[in-house]
């Protein structure tokens, strides 16, 4: 447990330096992506009446989607260049391995530091979406919860990919035909059932599809109306933090023992 | 004289590392005692990082036994890591922090207090001469400055054990001389010290004694003096001559020392009084370019223990 809490400790130093501008993104992005397309383009949507989007404003389902989304970018981002620069260019991993710190401990400590990472950016976010007021339940709170499980079920599998790579050329790989497709495919910015019927499975499958759908049904209170669903959809999101953390220390493991 | 077995830091018999069928390090057998300077010394691929990465506990051996501080790397690899020192072959700073945040964030790791910290990072960065760079980022630093840096912070946790992996490689000649003036007060101040090098300048500077090592195996053992002793002479003259000449020389040098080697671009020839071989060789019609009568050094037992160059 210390020594996760030393690897925490030296990434948060890290981020210490960068943090004014950092905080500064995490705030600014959701005001112009919640005023350009929740106000300005929902405007447009709203006016065709809201019965697709089951009586809600445009900005209202979007706010949710659009908050999960951001924090799968953030998670994938994360588990990418800081796993393979501690292990191929700065090699700080290396560092800590040499220490009485396991390689369970980096793993670990560097998963939780982007599990804290990515519960700043979804807070910022939240009181944002509240602000706007897009959010229609006090259960808002635990959309900042659910944001992060869903930032953690794509940061632990892309973490576990990183630690066998020695170079970012795959990375473009995951981001280009990975996170923009399930960024605009699921059920952020309309609801799947939109898509044609063969494409719909994309979404089932898609980590983000289940974030989308359990932190929609908190923010906006609706969660109570299909129980069952929103289970499901929380389990599989705990199901794959857990292995893919399990993976992580494993692929990380063998990297640092491999030299 | 090699420790005895019960009063060493390191204990080896028959340590052996492979990768899949690739052996890196083959069935050797070493024991370093406490406050002794001990160096692996070999070319590159001979199996020294290997053998560093094994009593640094973060390599498991493949086959022998190994005992690190009077522990098994195996079952106490953090118990171990906690005791010692590492200055890596590659430099693992993180360089986006300053110097000072460096040695810091490194005593966190062993479970030092901040305060405890920061007292150690005070003392560390006088001794390594980068007291006044402690705020500074470590990115622009010369590469001496980021080796003393490791080095300073290897020593945070007061190490019993200090492993160094070819700690002046790349570096300049000035940077080299201040790196082995620091290392000589560690030795003086009675740390263990063991490093591997394929200079035999620095084996020759900083080991108190050493084992050669040639592809995976050790091939000899001694201190600096010893191994000259045992497989060299005492001097050697080296002759070079004009391009094409060295093929005809065939006969003509024969007698004249106790061995000679043919180097690609040079003869040398082994003898107690290198003068009386040069002269010699005058007398008998020879006329090299050069000739350059030294003393023996490490890189010649090397070359009478395998034949080649340590660094080609």
């Amino acid at each position: 447990m210390t020594g996760l809490t030393r690897v925490i400790e030296h990434r948060a130093v890290q981020y210490r330096r960068t943090y004014r501008s950092s905080v500064f993104t995490s705030f600014l992005s959701p005001v112009l992506f919640l005023t350009a397309m929740g106000i300005g383009l929902g405007g447009y949507v709203d006016r065709s009446g809201g019965a697709a989007l089951g009586g809600l404003t445009y900005l209202q389902f979007l706010a949710p989607g659009l908050l999960a989304a951001t924090v799968m970018q953030s998670a994938a981002f994360e588990a990418t260049f800081p796993i393979i620069g501690g292990l191929n260019w700065q090699r700080t991993f290396h560092a800590m391995y040499a220490t009485p710190l396991s390689p369970r401990d980096i793993a670990l400590g560097n998963l939780v530091w982007m599990a804290i990472r990515v519960a700043m950016i979804a807070s910022v976010f939240t009181i944002v979406i509240v602000a706007f007021g897009a959010a229609h339940s006090p259960l808002v709170v635990l959309g900042i919860p659910v944001a992060v499980l869903t930032g953690m079920a794509f940061a632990g599998p892309i973490a576990a990919f990183s630690a066998t790579q020695r170079t970012p050329n795959r990375f473009n790989v995951i981001f280009r035909f990975g996170i923009t497709p399930l960024f605009l495919f699921s059920g952020t910015f309309f609801p799947i059932e939109s898509l044609p019927s063969f494409l719909q499975p994309i979404a089932w499958v898609s980590p983000l599809w289940h974030g989308v759908d359990l932190t929609r049904g908190l923010v906006l209170g609706t969660v109570a109306q299909n129980p069952g669903l929103m289970f499901a959809h929380l389990a599989i999101l705990v199901t794959i933090v857990a292995a893919s953390t399990w993976a992580t220390v494993q692929t990380i493991e063998r990297r640092l023992v491999r030299g | 004289m090699p420790p005895s077995p019960d009063s060493s830091l390191i204990h080896a018999r028959g340590l052996t590392k492979r990768f899949g069928d690739f052996v890196a390090v083959d069935a050797i057998d070493f024991d370093v005692a406490k406050g002794e300077s001990f160096g692996f010394l070999g070319p590159n691929g001979a199996g020294k990082t290997s053998t560093m990465r094994m009593i640094g506990c973060v390599s498991p051996i493949s086959d022998g036994e190994l005992r690190v501080l009077d522990h098994d790397p195996g079952t106490e690899g953090p118990t171990i890591r906690a005791r010692i020192g590492v200055v890596p072959q590659q430099d693992t700073l993180d360089t986006e922090l300053t110097v000072r945040e460096n040695l810091v964030l490194y005593g966190r790791y062993f479970g030092l207090s901040r305060a405890e910290c920061g007292r150690r990072a005070d003392e560390l960065l006088d001794f390594a001469q980068l007291t006044d760079r402690q705020n500074d980022e470590v990115e622009p630093l010369s590469g001496g400055m980021k080796r003393r840096l490791t080095i300073a912070r290897a020593l945070i946790n007061e190490p019993d054990l200090l492993l160094l992996d070819e700690p002046t490689t790349g570096l300049d000649p000035q940077a080299r001389h201040l790196l082995w003036d620091r290392l000589y007060r560690l030795k003086q101040r009675g740390v263990t010290l063991v490093l591997t090098t394929h200079y035999m300048d620095e084996a020759e500077q900083l080991c108190d004694r050493l084992v050669v090592m040639d592809k995976a195996k050790i091939v000899a053992e001694g201190s600096p003096r010893q191994l000259i002793d045992r497989y060299s002479t005492k001097e050697v003259t080296e002759l070079r001559f004009p391009a094409g000449v060295q093929e005809t020389l065939d006969g003509k040098l024969d007698g004249l020392a106790e061995r000679i080697e043919r180097l690609a671009d040079r003869v040398l020839l082994y003898a107690d009084d290198g003068e009386a071989v040069a002269v010699a060789a005058h007398e008998r019609g020879l006329e090299p370019e050069t000739v350059l009568v030294r003393r023996s050094t490490l890189e010649d037992v090397f070359l009478r223990l395998t034949g080649r160059s340590l660094i080609e």
